[in-house]
């Protein structure tokens, strides 16, 4: 059902936890199955440093919470709001229809992490 | 890598003399059993056999015993077939909450025909209250659906007493016993039932045949209209080997039944037991005692029951789960939802059930292999361990499905 990649993610997933005094944090459920996914931000220069997940969900929650970790760090903010579901599960090869609605939790979960980021700094 | 079967109320692998039983009525024993020919009678002979092996496990007769294609065509038969039968006479079914979709998507369908059907609640370990089966009952009740075993979490409703109050208020009874049949002793006399389905794929015979137990004088309208099979009450020509592994398969199950059933507790509870010793905060899901001796189902808090199964399956081990994300629908499962398992919980429903090939081997290698994998899963839920307690937007989030 899942393809290589997710399985991989999956088994073995890149940068699970928590950052203590995260810059930014991002969280969302899952309206249509009631998964909960958390983004925590490391920032330096506009730029992610660090970044961890925490994931309750299914197996492709927890992929795309773990790909999504890996296509940001590194990136700016900008770049990074500009990464999509689409894009995350495309990288995994690809998700199983019924199961597309799980790479909706990663990239909006990140994307509630930068906003959350960007208005600390106005505060 | 190991392969631990622990899914048997899913299905169960053939049993090697049954497979055997039923090779010749693929090759030489070829013909129809509705033929007056050589071929023919060769055949017919298997099936009535077949029949009597079926009647003796139920203590029911040959001639009560009709074979369909799986436990779902029964379901299908026994509420349909006496809802047009006994139309004049009432609208009114009552089932219980838990049911298995053959017999609530049936309702549900009767329901659109003008039919009115009351879901009986359960309680939190997923019994039925005698009680308020007894409320429900109206002149115009035709038909009384309840489950002998309950499929998820082995929860056995307590049929001969509702079998007592069916035949009191002179109402029909049909139970769902694909479950119990083989797992637990079943005799339709005892029970007072009036229809019962089982299904030969839990039991040991191949996939896509079983029978219903129609009690002399049961009135019923067939499913399949057509030729003169099953004296006219399912038309189609015989599956003939599925019908002789099913007849086999039955007899196998009603040898040592007890002491199968002893051996298959002892293992369950063993792995009920190990699972509550390694790892805190659980939930049993399903009634202590009164359940289906192979069938134990636990919640795991914090975790999710997909991401569960994965891990468990690249381990060797099949079970199963009552998740939302496992669903296809994305809801979780009907029965947690009745016995009103917290949300979350329901999503961790984690189901293993035992069969009579099951070691006490494979029970000690779950054992050693499932709690670190909880562990795992718990470290990356965001509800595990949380610092500060769930906030109303997180509360809300989980709450909402
Ligand atoms: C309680 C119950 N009823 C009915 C069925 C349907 O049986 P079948 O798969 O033979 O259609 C099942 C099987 O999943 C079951 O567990
Ligand atoms: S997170 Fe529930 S189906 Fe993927």
């Amino acid at each position: 059902m899942y393809t290589d990649k997710v399985m991989d993610h999956f088994s073995n997933p890149r940068n699970v936890g928590e950052i203590e005094n995260a810059d930014g944090v991002g969280e969302v459920g899952n309206a249509s199955c009631g998964d909960i996914m958390k983004i925590f931000l490391k920032v330096e220069d506009n730029v992610i440093k660090e970044i961890k997940f925490k994931t309750f969900g299914c197996g492709a929650a927890i992929a795309t919470s773990s790909m999504v970790t890996e296509m940001a760090i590194g990136k700016t903010l900008e770049e990074a709001m500009e990464l999509t579901n689409a894009s995350v599960a495309e990288a995994l090869d690809g998700l199983p229809p019924a199961k597309m609605h799980c790479s909706n939790l990663a990239a909006d979960a990140l994307h509630e992490a930068i906003k959350n980021y960007m208005e600390k700094g106005k505060a | 890598m190991k392969r631990i079967y622990l899914d048997y109320n899913a299905t169960t692998p053939v049993l090697p003399e049954v497979l055997e039983a039923m090779l010749p009525f693929y090759r030489e024993n070829f013909g129809n059993p509705s033929s007056v020919h050589w071929a023919g009678r060769a055949v017919a002979g298997a099936v009535e056999r077949a029949r009597e092996q079926v009647a003796r496990l139920i203590n029911a007769s040959p001639a009560e015993i009709v074979f369909v294609s799986c436990g779902s065509e029964g379901d299908d038969f026994a509420i349909k077939g006496t809802a047009d039968a006994l139309r004049e006479q009432g609208n009114h079914i009552i089932t219980t909450a838990v049911e298995h979709p053959a017999v609530l998507e049936t309702c549900k369908f009767l329901e659109k025909r003008g039919f009115e059907v009351t879901y009986l609640p359960v309680d939190s370990d997923g019994m039925l209250d005698i009680a308020v089966l007894g409320k429900a009952i109206t002149p115009k009740t035709i038909l009384i659906s309840a489950m002998w075993g309950n499929n998820e979490t082995g929860a056995l409703f307590p049929i001969e007493e509702i079998g007592a109050v069916a035949r009191k208020h002179r109402i029909r009874f049909h139970t769902d016993a694909v479950q119990a049949v083989g797992k637990v002793p079943v005799d339709v006399q005892k029970a007072q039932v009036d229809l019962l389905v089982l299904s030969g794929h839990k039991i040991g015979a191949p996939k896509g045949v079983g029978a219903i137990y129609i009690r002399k004088g049961t009135r019923m309208t067939p499913l399949l209209h057509g030729g003169h099979q099953e004296r006219n009450r399912r038309a189609g020509t015989h599956n003939v080997a599925g019908i002789v592994g099913l007849g086999l398969a039955c007899e196998i199950a009603g040898r040592d039944l007890t002491a199968k059933m002893e051996k298959v507790r002892y293992l369950r509870d063993k792995l009920e037991r190990g699972i509550f010793a390694a790892v805190p905060e659980i939930k049993l899901n399903g009634h202590p005692e009164k359940r289906l001796p192979n069938t134990l189902n636990v919640s795991f808090a914090y975790i999710e029951g997909e991401s569960l199964l994965l891990n468990l399956d690249m381990k060797g081990i099949a079970a199963s789960s009552g998740s939302a994300c496992t669903s296809g629908s994305l809801e979780p499962s009907h029965v947690m939802g009745a016995m009103c398992v917290e949300v979350t919980l329901a999503h961790s429903s984690t189901r293993l059930s035992l069969g009579p090939e099951t070691t006490e081997e494979e029970i000690d290698y779950v054992l050693e292999v499932l709690p670190p994998i909880v562990q795992r899963l718990r470290e990356m839920s965001p509800l595990y361990n949380c610092r500060t307690p769930m906030s109303c937007e997180e509360c809300s989030i989980v709450k909402r499905v």
